[in-house]
């Protein structure tokens, strides 16, 4: 379709990004998460999957909810530059996500991680697979990252022992809404990475068919009772 | 001394209850007892409440909780005394309450054990619970409970050929069980291919304090439990006919030096044992009497090493137990058929009365429904274990046609 020039002129520059090479993890309970990059085409079935946790208070997900649906909504209209996103699919269905993107090519800001799946770490996995994104396969030497959660706090934050940026306020602040800026550096992400970020790749064409189309979680631990009208 | 009976038993959900003061997190337990017991409306019988608790004072900036609760309750004018022994406070505040009764003194007690953790970050709750911890000759140099319990741990592997796999096994034990118990914080089942075989167990199974991972720690927990506890010999017996009352048969606890370095065998668990025995003997009853038992499991190995202390097994052969699967649910000695502090949670206070409440509802049957019942279960033993086993409380109940 033609982009007339209106459009052209809303749209950000957009640098080439490397895709992310779908990996495999076995959680805890037995079962098999494929990690990948989500196409542009998909950006339906994901609203869907975060649009129900936008009510929801407790954890801060209707923070969470709603901006990450602001975000890929925004990178589905290409009002947002460089951004990406990864799922983590168990037998197809949505079992959490992230999405980030670059300032340019040597910094990254990462914008959320949603578990929708509990209990089994899935969000620890997917936050390590898009520093992984961000630093080993793109190249950036920094991240910066930022908490709307005390849980997202006790796990990037502390677990990470990421930088604490937030003395360099205004001249460096995060996107979202100037809260205390953290970042991952290259060098903290050599040091955490073995005991943070797993994966098994490449990942077999079988398996990765698992994953092929995406679903909706037919349930919800957040949103007792919940059923998808 | 009187028969007791504990008569009504209550329970929130164990978890992230942040949401809420720590009064509330026990006045909700407190009221499911009431409500169990059928005495909501009498609820003014109760003359005697004990409230146990670790950290409110540290962490929650809380004191005065155990009339904060009686009056949140509106329970007044019941007497009230907050009971603190580390971990084992929720059993301590279960003795205090059958001594209360069997003395004489009074007839119907309430017993409430409640903690808040998950409002601070894991390193400030470990550091509030390390503050048991001798100041000057552990604390000090930088030792943590979890720290002990990797140490205790590595000899126990040495001296006994006890494999991180072994300790794997436990986990997935108690997480089987712990996935059927409502309340319980972690309600998701482990395999062991993942959490110890698989490539990827290294991170989604990481050490914490080798040789112990993440699943062989309890996770930090908030929530509460609640007994109601009355005389046998009371007419105020009348009030309690909603649910078959179940009878403390054993208590007994025991102390052991402060700091584990002055032990002659730091693997060698004195007060386990005296407060077993002390149990015991009190209840008339041996070890192979007992038909399941909830241990004190803050550490995965503590299951192994309190099971032999208590009797259940020779020194150094539990695992080979826990391989043959005797301590499930459906073995000769289920252990933790709650989930365990490992699978069910640890919120300091409220584990002692937590798996009090666990003797009750499988003694009663009411595990049933949930697909974790012990068959012909007659006596359950519970095993509050404080400090490093500095401070052990054991309880046993049992049926009264037992």
């Amino acid at each position: 379709m033609a982009i007339d020039k209106m459009e052209q002129s809303l749209r950000p520059p957009q640098l080439d990004l490397k895709p992310f090479p779908a990996k495999i993890i076995t959680l805890a309970n037995g079962e098999e998460m494929v990690v990948r990059e989500v196409k542009r085409e998909e950006v339906g079935v994901l609203l869907g999957t975060i649009q129900p946790l936008m009510g929801v208070q407790k954890d801060f997900y209707d923070i969470v909810a709603s901006r990450m649906y602001a975000e890929i909504l925004g990178w589905f209209e290409y009002r947002v530059a460089n951004e990406f996103v990864l799922v983590g699919a168990i037998n197809g269905e949505i079992a959490g996500i992230v999405n980030s993107r670059l300032i340019d090519g040597k910094t990254g800001m990462s914008y959320h991680t949603m578990t929708i799946k509990r209990g089994l770490r899935i969000g620890a996995q997917l936050f390590a697979a898009k520093m992984e994104h961000h630093i080993d396969i793109l190249g950036n030497d920094e991240v910066h990252i930022v908490a709307e959660s005390p849980n997202g706090f006790k796990r990037w934050m502390i677990e990470y022992a990421l930088e604490d940026r937030s003395s360099r306020y205004p001249a460096l602040h995060h996107e979202l809404g100037g809260v205390p800026t953290f970042t991952l550096t290259r060098e903290l992400w050599e040091r955490v990475k073995a005991d943070k970020c797993t994966g098994t790749r490449p990942v077999s064409p079988e398996k990765l068919a698992t994953a092929d189309k995406l679903k909706m979680p037919s349930e919800y631990p957040q949103i007792p009772g919940f059923k998808r009208g | 001394m009187r028969n007791v009976s504990i008569v009504g038993i209550g329970h929130t959900v164990f978890g992230n209850l942040s949401d809420f003061d720590l009064v509330d997190v026990m006045a909700f337990a407190s009221g499911n007892a009431l409500d169990d017991a059928g005495i909501r409306e009498d609820r003014k019988i109760i003359e005697q409440v004990f409230v146990a608790n670790m950290g409110g004072g540290i962490i929650n900036h809380q004191t005065g909780i155990a009339s904060s609760l009686v009056s949140r309750m509106d329970m007044e004018p019941a007497m009230a005394e907050l009971v603190e022994n580390g971990p084992a406070s929720g059993a301590s505040a279960v003795k205090l309450g059958y001594m209360a009764i069997a003395s004489g003194m009074v007839d119907v007690v309430m017993v409430t054990g409640g903690e808040l953790m998950r409002s601070v970050t894991g390193w400030e709750g470990t550091d509030f619970v390390a503050s048991l911890l001798h100041p000057e000759a552990e604390y000090n140099y930088g030792l943590t409970l979890p720290a002990y319990g990797g140490m205790f741990t590595r000899i126990y592997m040495e001296r006994y050929g006890l494999t991180e796999r072994d300790l794997g096994l436990i986990a997935v034990k108690d997480h089987q069980n712990g996935a059927k118990n409502p309340f319980a914080h972690v309600r998701v089942p482990c395999t062991i291919e993942a959490i110890h075989d698989s490539e990827n167990a290294h991170v989604i199974n990481n050490y914490v304090a080798e040789p112990l991972r993440m699943y062989g720690m309890c996770p930090v927990s908030d929530g509460a439990a609640s007994l109601i506890l009355c005389a046998e010999d009371s007419p105020k017996m009348k009030y309690f006919t909603k649910q078959t009352p179940i009878r403390i048969t054993g208590i007994g606890s025991a102390t052991d030096t402060h700091c584990v370095h002055n032990r002659k065998d730091p693997l060698v668990l004195d007060a386990v044992r005296l407060a077993a025995e002390r149990a015991y003997a009190m209840a008339g009853l041996k070890a192979e009497d007992i038909s399941f038992a909830e241990l004190h499991d803050a550490f995965v190995i503590l299951e192994l090493a309190i099971s032999e202390e208590v009797g259940f097994f020779e020194r150094g052969k539990s695992a080979e137990a826990l391989r043959n699967g005797v301590t499930a649910i459906d073995g000769a000695k289920p252990i933790n058929t709650s989930g365990g502090l490992k699978s069910k949670g640890h919120p300091v206070g409220a584990t002692g009365v937590s798996q009090v409440f666990e003797l009750v509802k499988q003694l009663r049957g009411q595990a049933e429904k949930e697909g974790r019942q012990v068959k012909n279960a007659k006596h359950g033993m519970a095993v509050n274990f404080g400090g490093f086993g500095n401070n052990v409380v054991a309880v046993i109940c049992s049926r009264r046609d037992a």
